[in-house]
């Protein structure tokens, strides 16, 4: 029961309600470094990390605001532990694992305004997991996402090359294309009923 | 002085549009858009973050050091969305509950951060005020553009007047916002261009 329900939520998060596709989270990562297949790699590879430090963090966070009676801090608190977090994690990696600063270093930043990470952090406390079923939630969304931005990256690369009307060049295909694509992912809707 | 006021009206409504020409704070503009009453909802918030925002970091500029100004600015920001989120739970409960979590994720909306970072830090609280309130009607005039077409067309009804029983109704889920915002941003850089080109050939 317990197992069926958190691979019910992965699966829901990653597919069914696709952060990029269905709930419009961290878009503009989504459209900024999906020009070429290595660094939309390298982004969502990131964002999964990031997103389930982060979610467990702000778990912990929001058991101690509750306690103390002050949910209304929620969103203050919640960015500010975001933002500390990507600045501690991009120190840690510099002196750790000099090869993963070099392939996620230059991402890190970015990631403090993606409000993919904030977004999963309000919803995980709105939707009253425990801190299983947030850890599983959060490599869903994760997952999701670097499915959404790997296949996106790979339709632009191909684009490239394609002739097109001059006032469709860059966003508005972009913006065409992920319609298309979040058409597709339409799809999984009744896979898995929550 | 005036001069500069007017670019300033100018490049907020036209020229530097938050939505269709620096395509920032997307996704609010496609996540919100299913009625051009959200639409407006959203970007009367957005709005009202942005000029408070604006105008007090204008006034403690100076105060901040210049390597913590970015937690400063969020600090401030995510004080006012506080507010405005309290605000609207109290006043507007039936919008507060449609927008739902992207009233707390104007927070993170790069256009509030960007015009913080690029404008109020370096201008008087004057103009900061001014850049942000035509800063944020740009933005609620491209929210507004993309809820009404995507209202008219995916349900047949403008403000909630219904007029029509043709409902194209893939333009209310997800993948209608994307292919309306596509569609709007490929129209105004054909009309711009268009413009640009007239222009060229009077001078």
């Amino acid at each position: 029961m317990e197992i069926s329900r958190l691979f019910v939520i992965f699966l829901s998060a990653m597919l069914v309600n696709n952060f990029v596709l269905s709930r419009f989270l961290g878009i503009c990562p989504f459209l900024g470094v999906s020009r070429k297949l290595d660094t939309a790699t390298g982004m969502s590879l990131a964002v999964i990390f990031v997103m389930t430090v982060a979610s467990v963090i702000t778990w912990f966070l929001n058991q101690l605001l509750l306690l103390m009676d002050i949910p209304f801090m929620r969103t203050i608190v919640f960015i500010l532990v975001i933002a500390t977090l990507v600045q501690f994690i991009e120190t840690v990696l510099k002196k750790v694992s000099p090869s993963l600063y070099e392939a996620l270093g230059i991402y890190l930043p970015l990631i403090t305004t993606n409000c993919a990470i904030l977004g999963l952090a309000i919803l995980n406390v709105q939707q009253e997991y425990t801190l299983m079923e947030t850890i599983f939630h959060s490599i869903g969304a994760g997952a999701g996402f670097a499915i959404a931005l790997i296949i996106f990256a790979t339709i632009r690369e191909r684009m490239d090359v394609y002739e097109m009307p001059e006032s469709f060049k860059g966003l508005a295909s972009a913006l065409v294309t992920a319609g298309l694509l979040s058409m597709s992912f339409m799809g999984f809707q009744g896979l898995v009923r929550l | 002085m005036t001069d500069k006021r007017r670019m300033i009206i100018k490049q907020g409504l036209f020229e530097q549009n938050p939505v269709f020409m620096q395509a920032l704070g997307m996704c609010p503009a496609l996540a919100t858009t299913t009625s051009a009453v959200n639409a407006i909802g959203m970007g009367v918030a957005t709005t009202c973050v942005l000029v408070m925002s604006n105008v007090v970091i204008s006034i403690i500029k100076k105060l901040i050091p210049e390597k913590v100004r970015i937690p400063a600015y969020i600090v401030v920001i995510a004080s006012f969305v506080t507010m405005i989120d309290m605000l609207m739970h109290g006043f507007t409960y039936e919008l507060w509950k449609t927008l739902g979590l992207f009233i707390p994720l104007i927070v993170v909306n790069c256009l509030i951060l960007g015009r913080a970072e690029s404008f109020a830090s370096k201008n008087s609280t004057g103009l900061a005020f001014l850049d942000g309130l035509f800063m944020g009607m740009g933005f609620t005039g491209a929210l507004f553009i993309l809820g009404s077409v995507r209202e008219i067309l995916g349900n047949g009804s403008f403000f909630g007047m219904q007029f029509s029983e043709v409902k194209l109704f893939a333009f209310v889920l997800p993948p209608g916002a994307y292919l309306a915002l596509g569609l709007l941003a490929a129209f105004f850089t054909f009309v711009s261009g268009r413009l640009s080109k007239s222009s060229k050939k009077n001078d």
